[in-house]
């Protein structure tokens, strides 16, 4: 299981190590560090590297390497899932995840650790057990454990470890009781040249924040479940009223949690809210280069299109750009050569559009590749699959909670070629 | 206030003041001293000096100082074993404790500590906790079992706590029994023999049961031990497989990753024709999907597995092509893992989507990807034949950029397309002829010369071309001036006139001023063909090569299978078995499939690898993997990788692929030479004039010269039968040709004269080549030895048995009929020789009912003798692979009427009992050629 975990910055320092078993010399991330100058880009080293005695996988987050040390045979999916849980407990304790914090917090940090593995073999990884067990560093509270001499550590036995619903503490009271869901669809696509769509592909989710006292059993319908063909669920939703009746029906998680994802793929017809035309040219003979593009909204069921930023990685020859928009702020770096328009909200009646001259390295031939164009956006009030929540209902409890439902549109990786 | 201030020091010395503050009265200052410590320990500081001061912290009722103390404990115990044994009393006491976190803290720290005084006191208190009312103390006591394993195995095996942790498999808690299984599995990683998770239907069904209720990770090692359970027949595979199927949509990847295994493990034996088997396909396909939306780590571990499931069952995913597609921003590890998956996935009916992403693909900026890209088109153009013209166009608009690696690749791709659909899109050769001089990369400028030779009959300056390469020969890399001395001999061929002088400059630079031995031997054979018989010359250099196959990196059938059940696994990512890298070999347990029916005796328990084992050689696997064409001509220099072991005692004088462009097949073997002052090796016998091809053919025997096994004469017509006509007779065959050897008696009181012979209609067209020569008339008494040659081109009728051959013979007195069973080796021709990568495909393409598995027992011969004694009856070895110590022959064998049998022949050391596993399009003949091959090993 896995051994060990050391924490790399970008500079290739490691700032913190912990062992579950015996103590591996970091001396081991040597090998790692081998790869990371290999890869070009901290992005591209490979998440999984063969040593002489150890493997290393590692993810990248927040600018830190999570290396974590096997030395048998691990299902590597497994440590990676574990790392990426490492990484939400971190931002879910401190707010953010980064090394200047976990360097502030670095007992409260190994007590986790400590308690998320045990010989190597995964304890407790739940947020809402482990802040039973540690709790998170909160400034009210450091200034009352230095007056009462009481500690950050829990001395009880979490509830949730043992019940059937580990996921929910028992006891929970709230004065007002709450539950809000999110569904927040992000869309995926690669867009041609001349406009039509490659592929398309919706990656949805439904996040949920519920402040609910004792222990409620939710149920939530759609209008169409039928959207939902390829699902992951939290643990705490029931699989078999899902297969039999298509219908969410669960004890929830105190908190935020995620209750859902879903993915829409590409066979199905995936409507794009937005269009890009574009024309880039560059001529052999001159230094300059045209630049044009326009934004404008395609699908939207009406509803407005916001925070649409721009963002195209140019090819090397270009030195500099002399752009105009007619609408927003846009910069351009002459040194990574990428140009970003911040272009905010799209108005139908007037597209906002970027125009201007690219200049080019003189006497250099034409650059070979073209520039991907990538887009940002965000729809409110819905969601572009059409998924709806039909209704949510309570049992087990006699209060009247308060309900909530939300839906956004966003861009996942929605590129445009050119 | 946060905790960087624990890094702050003063002058006097951290360690010092640490000291003083751990020994303080104040419990709070005691507690802040104790983090300290631990913040320094965090960052690789040396604060083990202070082990007896923070030991002294240990006794308190704050829980918090005592984690933190026992953190500082785990970490510094081995260096100070001696101070350790101080706390064993307060970890005793705890153990008993009220507060079932203190009881379960104080057993989990216990067994971190690794030292053997320590472990001895362990063992009452976890004998304890394992018992103990409260779940959570027992799950730790489970784990605690295998760290205590780690330390000393014999301790733990002695005091019976293995069983004890067995029992907890059935324990009421889903928790305590995901932490038992994963303890066991643990434990019998590292003891493969010792049969710790004795899976029965019962505690399968306990298994499933506690599945749907423990943690994410308690569901991994459940999935992971259900994985090495063999369902006793498709029934009880299928209601498991149904138990398993809701954790697809588990938001844990590793989770679906496990799941996915067990379910492509156990679908193996269920019947394709089931509902339910259509069902299962369908559910597959969304979360391996699905896997592809996660972050780019998942992806990558997520997308080698799916590498390995798209060659098992492509339909599973043939209709995801889409989500393969790379995005810009992609790291290069999961672009170049999606590019692999995109052509294996290629089909006519997605070809042309396929094309115009690896076009777009080929105008990215990564120089890597875009040469994989250029690559790919040219494995979709020969994967997909209707295809090919499209794919030559998009090279030929990729040539047009004049970009100069994407001209390279595009260049080394058309070659390999040329081989396989040759003669049909040479009219790019103008346009790539003009790209001659952009051309630096050896790789590049052999596929151009190749190219040049190839058609040199149609480019009409072909001769000043080449002469251009030869001017910097020396410069050259050794594949290209190996190329170049072929091309300029095939010109030479095609026209003779002009290139007379061209021909003697190149075999001068390649014979007399080079050091390269297989340059020079290379060299050296043409210049003989060339001069002692330019027309075999030509038949030789000029044959026709054979067709190129279409997927190159098949990973290999059985090693296939095994990955299967390490579907998840590190042996997944590398698609090498865990036996080629786990560490000293231990642990290595053989896995593989199921078998499909549901009460045959598999021939193999997959569980039970002997004991002991030697750590397996690393399996050669047959493709070399990650090169996408780079051995598919065998351009390169150097032994094939890796020859098939001829236990020839002939001459191994080095040259290899004598004649470059995969010839190598016309060859036969790796071991022949003829420079001209050398002599012939008198074993070969053969006439060097005029008989060159003879000698080819030879030489994959050379120590072997008598042909395949020949059968006692056996009596065909007994004279009571045939009126005083006796017949015995056997059949042979010598250096290609099939002959019937007769003996006739007379037993009449007559003389016999005018005989003739005819054969009926048979399977395989056999049919007497001449008529049948009894000179002079046969006296009573008398007996005549003749050799009948027969060849196949009579006329066919599927006999029952299929070697049942019915003859008429005739003479003055009668007619005769007789009918015998001729053996099938003679009907094996000598270029049965697959290519590896032919072979591969093939094995993989004849569906699996048609493959027959076959006992050959009591034969004491070891795998190089049987590979020799095949070989010369035209079965011929392909590969060798070493698995568990057993060898694992790849043969491949042909049928006159074109009809290839694959073969995979098992052999243990010291075990008299191979077993032969057969592989044909026709199923019908795999019975005979097992008897062929039973026949041939024991004679």
């Amino acid at each position: 299981m896995i051994h060990s975990l050391f924490l790399i910055n970008s500079s290739g320092d490691i700032f913190l190590e912990k062992h579950w078993k015996s103590v591996v010399s970091r001396s081991v991330c040597d090998y790692f560090f081998e790869a990371q100058e290999r890869a070009t880009e901290a992005e591209n080293v490979p998440p999984v590297i063969p040593t002489p005695h150890h493997y290393l996988l590692s993810v990248y987050r927040h600018k830190i390497f999570f290396v974590a040390v096997i030395q048998t045979e691990v299902p590597p999916l497994f440590v990676i899932e574990f790392l990426h849980r490492v990484v939400d407990t971190f931002q879910d304790y401190f707010g953010v995840c980064s090394e200047p914090v976990i360097k502030d917090n670095v007992v409260v940090v190994y007590e986790v650790l400590e308690e998320m593995l045990d010989n190597g073999f995964p304890l407790a990884t739940e947020s809402n057990i482990l802040k039973e067990l540690i709790k998170p560093p909160t400034i009210l509270r450091t200034v009352v454990n230095t007056i009462t001499g009481s500690t950050n550590v829990g001395d009880q036995l979490p509830t949730g470890q043992l019940s059937v619903v580990p996921w929910r503490r028992t006891g929970v009271k709230y004065t007002n009781n709450e539950a809000y869901f999110d569904v927040i669809e992000e869309i995926d696509a690669i867009i041609d040249k001349s406009g039509s769509t490659v592929t398309a592909e919706i990656q949805g989710v439904i996040d949920a924040c519920v402040k609910l006292t004792g222990m409620p059993d939710l149920t939530l319908s759609f209008m169409n479940p039928r959207l939902l063909d390829d699902v992951s669920f939290h643990p705490c939703v029931r699989f078999k009223r899902w297969e039999s009746e298509r219908i969410l029906s669960f004890i929830p998680p105190d908190g935020n949690f995620r209750l859902l994802s879903y993915h829409v793929s590409a066979q199905n017809l995936v409507a794009i809210p937005v269009y890009v035309k574009h024309n880039i040219s560059f001529r052999d003979s001159s230094s300059l280069g045209r630049f044009e593009i326009t934004v404008g909204p395609k699908q939207t069921m009406g509803k407005t299109i916001e925070g649409v930023m721009v963002t195209s990685q140019m090819p090397k020859g270009v030195l500099n750009m002399s752009l105009t928009p007619s609408q927003g702020t846009h910069t351009f770096d002459p040194v990574t050569k990428m140009l970003s328009w911040d272009v905010g909200k799209i108005n139908p009646q007037k597209l906002p559009s970027l125009k201007g001259t690219m200049s080019l390295q003189a006497g250099a031939s034409k650059p070979d590749e073209n520039p991907t164009i990538n887009l940002q956006f965000k729809i409110q009030q819905l969601a572009i699959s059409g998924l709806k929540v039909n209704r949510l209902d309570m049992y087990g409890e006699k209060y009247k909670p308060f309900k909530g439902i939300k839906y956004m549109t966003k861009a996942g990786k929605f590129q445009v070629r050119t | 206030m946060t905790d960087s201030k624990y890094f702050t020091t003063t002058k006097k010395g951290e360690i010092f003041e640490l000291k003083a503050e751990l020994n303080s009265d104040k419990k709070e200052k005691k507690k802040e001293a104790v983090k300290k410590v631990i913040a320094s320990m965090t960052v690789g500081k040396d604060v083990s000096a202070l082990f007896p001061d923070v030991v002294n912290c240990m006794q308190t009722d704050n829980l918090e100082l005592k984690k933190l103390v026992y953190l500082y404990l785990m970490n510094y115990a081995k260096s100070q074993p001696d101070m350790a044994i101080m706390a064993v009393n307060t970890f005793v006491k705890d153990c008993e404790d009220p507060n079932p976190l203190i009881r379960a803290l104080a057993v989990r720290t216990m067994g971190c500590i690794r030292v053997d005084k320590i472990t001895e006191y362990l063992c009452e208190p976890l004998r304890k906790c394992l018992k103990d009312e409260d779940p959570y103390v027992r799950k730790t006591a489970a784990v605690c079992v295998a760290k205590l394993h780690d330390i000393n195995a014999q301790l733990v095996e002695d005091q019976g706590f293995l069983d004890t942790l067995k029992d907890l498999i059935s324990d009421s808690n889903p928790m305590v029994v995901a932490n038992a299984v994963a303890a066991l599995s643990e434990i019998a990683e590292s003891h493969p023999s010792s049969n710790l998770l004795d899976l029965n239907p019962q505690s399968i069904n306990k298994l499933l049961t506690a599945l749907n209720e423990c943690t994410e990770w308690g569901q991994i090692f459940i999935l992971d031990c259900l994985a090495n359970y063999t369902p006793k027949d498709d029934r009880e595979a299928q209601s498991i497989c149904e138990r398993v199927t809701p954790r697809l949509s588990h938001a844990n990847s590793a989770v679906v990753l496990s799941a996915v295994k067990v379910l492509m493990k156990f679908m193996e034996m269920l019947s394709k024709d089931l509902d339910y088997y259509g069902t299962l396909l369908k559910k597959l396909a969304p979360p391996l999907v699905t896997l592809l939306s996660a972050e780019p780590e998942l992806q990558y571990v997520a997308l080698r597995n799916i590498n390995l499931i798209v060659q098992k069952r492509p339909e599973i995913l043939k209709h995801e092509m889409k989500v393969f597609f790379v995005k810009y921003n992609d790291p290069i590890y999961v672009k170049l893992e999606k590019l692999d998956i995109m052509i294996r996935l290629a089909s006519q009916a997605n070809i042309a989507q396929v094309l115009a992403e690896l076009k777009e693909y080929a105008t990215e900026v990564d120089v890597d990807f875009v040469r994989k890209a250029v690559r790919a088109i040219g494995r979709c153009a020969i994967k997909v034949e209707q295809s090919a013209e499209r794919c030559v166009s998009t090279l030929l608009d990729l040539i047009q950029t004049k970009v100069n690696y994407v001209v390279q690749e595009a260049i080394v791709v058309i070659k390999d397309i040329f081989r396989k659909y040759p003669n049909k899109y040479e009219s790019v050769i103008a346009t790539l002829c003009e790209n001659l001089d952009s051309l630096d990369e050896p790789e590049a400028r052999a596929a151009m010369i190749w190219i040049v030779g190839e058609y040199a009959e149609r480019i009409d300056n072909a001769d000043e071309l080449l002469e251009g390469f030869l001017e910097g020969f020396h410069d050259e890399s050794t594949q290209v001036q190996l190329q170049l001395l072929t091309a300029i001999v095939k010109l030479f061929l095609k026209k003779p006139t002009e290139t007379q002088e061209l021909v003697q400059q190149v075999l001068s630079l390649a014979t007399q001023d080079s050091d390269n031995p297989d340059l020079r031997d290379r060299g050296y054979i043409y210049w003989r063909l060339l001069s002692t018989d330019p027309v075999a010359a030509k038949e030789v250099v000029l044959a026709e090569k054979p067709l190129i196959s279409e997927e190159t990196d098949l990973i290999e059938p059985t090693l296939l299978d095994e990955l299967i059940c390490y579907i998840g696994t590190l042996a997944s990512v590398y698609h090498k078995p865990p036996s080629a890298f786990v560490e000293g070999g231990r642990g290595v347990v053989h896995k593989s499939l199921p078998p499909r029916t549901a009460s045959s005796e598999s021939t193999e328990s997959p569980e039970t690898a002997p004991a002991g084992a030697p750590p397996g050689e690393q399996p050669d696997v047959i493709p070399a993997q990650g090169d996408l064409l780079g051995d598919l001509l065998n351009l390169d220099l150097g032994p094939p990788v890796s020859s098939p072991p001829l236990a020839t005692t002939s001459v191994q004088m080095g040259a290899v692929d004598l004649l470059g462009g995969g010839l190598d097949s016309l060859i036969g073997g790796p071991n022949f030479v003829a420079p001209p002052a050398a002599t012939v090796p008198a074993s070969l016998g053969a006439p060097i004039g005029g008989g060159l091809s003879d000698l080819f053919d030879l030489t994959s025997g050379v120590g072997t010269l008598s042909g395949s096994y020949v059968a006692p004469k056996a009596v065909w017509l007994p004279a009571m039968k045939a009126k005083g006509l006796e017949i015995l007779g056997t059949f042979t065959r010598q250096v290609g040709s099939i002959s019937m050897d007769l003996q006739l008696t007379n037993k009449a009181l007559q003389v016999m004269t005018d005989f003739a012979i005819q054969f009926n209609r048979n399977s395989f067209g056999l049919a007497p080549a001449a008529p049948l020569q009894v000179h002079a008339p046969l006296s009573p008494n008398q007996t005549v030895e003749i050799s009948l040659p027969l060849n196949t081109v009579g006329s066919v009728m599927k006999m029952e048995p299929l070697n049942n051959l019915q003859v008429a013979v005739k003479n003055n007195i009668d007619v005769f009929y007789f009918s015998t069973l001729y053996p099938l080796h003679i009907l094996f021709v000598e270029d049965g020789k697959m290519d590896r990568q032919m072979f591969l495909a093939t094995w993989k393409d004849i569906p699996n009912e048609n493959e027959a598995q076959f006992q050959i027992r009591d034969c004491p011969l070891n795998a190089e003798a049987v590979s020799s004694k095949l070989q010369s009856s035209n079965i011929f070895t392909i590969a060798k692979r070493n698995v568990e110590g057993q060898d694992m022959l790849y043969q491949s064998l042909k049928l006159t009427n074109g009809i290839w049998v694959l073969a995979e022949l098992r052999i243990q050391p010291g075990n008299p009992s191979f077993t032969l596993s057969l592989k044909c399009r026709a199923p019908e003949v795999s019975q005979h050629v097992y008897q062929a091959y039973e026949t041939i090993l024991k004679n």
